[in-house]
């Protein structure tokens, strides 16, 4: 069982890939939903009102613990800021999990998102990333593994059990980022 | 590299699922908005009560204001251009804005025709009141829709009438046999190719939130049970007593709108909400909802 961190953004998206991997996914909205998880998706969003909410109904903390105790976690777009340890520019709830530096909407605004094909480490075909009002990663801590940069920014990264990108795979077919999610989520 | 897709556009939507979407006249409402967790803040010169009260030519808002209120967030910022004012929506495009809203609540520059969408980078929203509309808008490049409702009067009755229709509407469409789709598509005025896909996928191609006349969590609750997948709210928070308390309260709303024991909770000492209006007492003209086509 996979729990998606279900505040705001595109839960849906990420339910589909995970039920198309054959893997069954609740939604998380509040703590006790969080148990009994063998993995946790932290969707695409707004990361400030994601952060808020989740501060609100308590779940920092519970998640800051359930994460830093070893549940493989992945996060795409706002689900990144959220692991991140520290944002370049600005305030917000952070996770701090995720030994990385983030800088939120880095690419620019609405017309600058984009699609591309994107290599990533240890995948042999491109794999197609769409990234909207991304952010990238400034700087990575020694134990972050940089799965794929775009431009000389890593915006996709694994830390041991956690997993995180910058694009949105679930906008995608491509099953390929939740197929190797779903594999961390079995390596525990 | 490819920018402006459909995948893009239709994609930003996406990520403001689940979120509010607030109106705000400045940069220290934008702000309110954001620390309230509002998923993205809708610029405009007057929200649409004011613009009811006023009366007179609505237009897009000052650039200079939209470009402070784009200073002050980091969550995306759309602004509102008149239908079928392409020009408005180009500005509007050139500043930076990452939604553009075609919207009844200003006042039409064309009467016949809206704006071709296409021919934008920046993404549009656009109401509507039933399927065909949405299909229309769609059909236009539209990259996510909303209800009509009847923005500024704190009524959620056409907002509901709204979303209901175009449910009813997408569930008629998935029961019909293909041979029947081409006269749907006749009676719908509506694209037969999206007709198809809409009957295929039993759901709209884009995203749609409900809009119009939002005034209480439980408002926002209600279309999110209705199966919206977001909620724009506009005169209805800075128009009442509280408005940080009254929008940090639809946030919470939205998110929790399967619990009504969070809706009970967050719904106490909001202060007044805003004044309403009986859409009955309105004048056909002065009705927002039949503007567009």
């Amino acid at each position: 069982m996979i729990g998606i961190l279900a505040l705001q953004g595109d839960v849906r998206e990420h339910e589909l890939m995970l039920e198309g991997l054959g893997v069954s996914t609740r939604q998380v909205r509040k703590v006790d939903e969080l148990d009994g998880l063998d993995g946790l998706v932290i969707p695409g969003g707004e990361s400030t009102t994601i952060g808020r909410l989740a501060t609100l109904y308590g779940l920092m903390e519970p998640l800051r613990e359930a994460i830093a105790g070893g549940l493989p976690t992945y996060g795409t777009c706002a689900g990144l800021i959220l692991l991140a340890d520290r944002l370049a520019e600005g305030t917000q709830p952070l996770l701090g999990v995720l030994d990385v530096v983030v800088r939120r909407n880095a690419f620019g605004n609405q017309n600058d998102s984009f699609e591309a094909d994107l290599p990533i480490h240890g995948m042999i075909d491109p794999f197609h990333a769409v990234f909207i009002r991304a952010p990238w990663i400034d700087s990575v801590g020694d134990s972050v593994e940089v799965l794929a940069s775009w431009e000389g920014h890593p915006i996709m990264v694994r830390q041991g059990h956690i997993l995180a990108s910058a694009f949105h795979p679930e906008l995608t077919k491509d099953q390929r980022v939740h197929h190797l999610f779903v594999t961390m989520t079995k390596e525990i | 590299m490819e920018q402006a897709t459909d995948r893009v556009k239709r994609g930003l939507a996406e990520m403001l699922k689940g979120g509010v979407i607030m109106d705000v006249v400045n940069a220290e409402q934008a702000k309110v908005a954001e620390d309230a967790g509002a998923v993205a803040v809708m610029a405009l010169e007057r929200v649409p009560a004011d613009i009811r009260k006023d009366g007179g030519v609505a237009r897009m808002s000052d650039p200079e204001m939209i470009d402070a209120i784009i200073e002050a967030v980091s969550i995306p910022v759309m602004a509102k251009a008149r239908i079928g004012h392409f020009v408005e929506a180009q500005v509007l495009q050139a500043i930076g804005v990452d939604y553009v809203d075609e919207s009844e609540v200003l006042t039409p520059a064309d009467e016949e025709n809206h704006i071709d969408k296409w021919q934008f980078t920046t993404p549009f929203v656009c109401g509507a009141r039933n399927l065909g509309e949405a299909l229309r808008r769609i059909g236009e490049g539209a990259a996510m829709i909303r209800t009509k409702g009847e923005a500024g009067t704190g009524n959620v009755v056409e907002a509901v009438r709204h979303m209901r229709q175009i449910t009813a509407d997408i569930r008629a469409l998935s029961t019909m046999g293909s041979e029947e789709l081409m006269r749907a598509a006749r009676d719908l005025q509506a694209p037969f190719d999206l007709v198809q896909e809409v009957a295929n996928s039993g759901k709209l191609p884009v995203v749609n939130f409900a809009a119009g006349g939002l005034a209480t969590p439980a408002d926002a609750a209600m279309m999110m049970q209705l199966g919206c997948d977001g909620v724009f709210v506009g005169s209805g928070i800075f128009k009442s007593g509280d408005p940080s308390a009254r929008a940090k309260a639809i946030v919470e709303a939205t998110t929790y709108y399967q619990d009504p024991l969070i809706i009970a909770k967050v719904s106490r000492n909001l202060g007044e909400p805003m004044v309403g209006i009986e859409i009955d007492t309105l004048q056909d003209s002065e009705r927002f909802d039949k503007r567009g086509w």
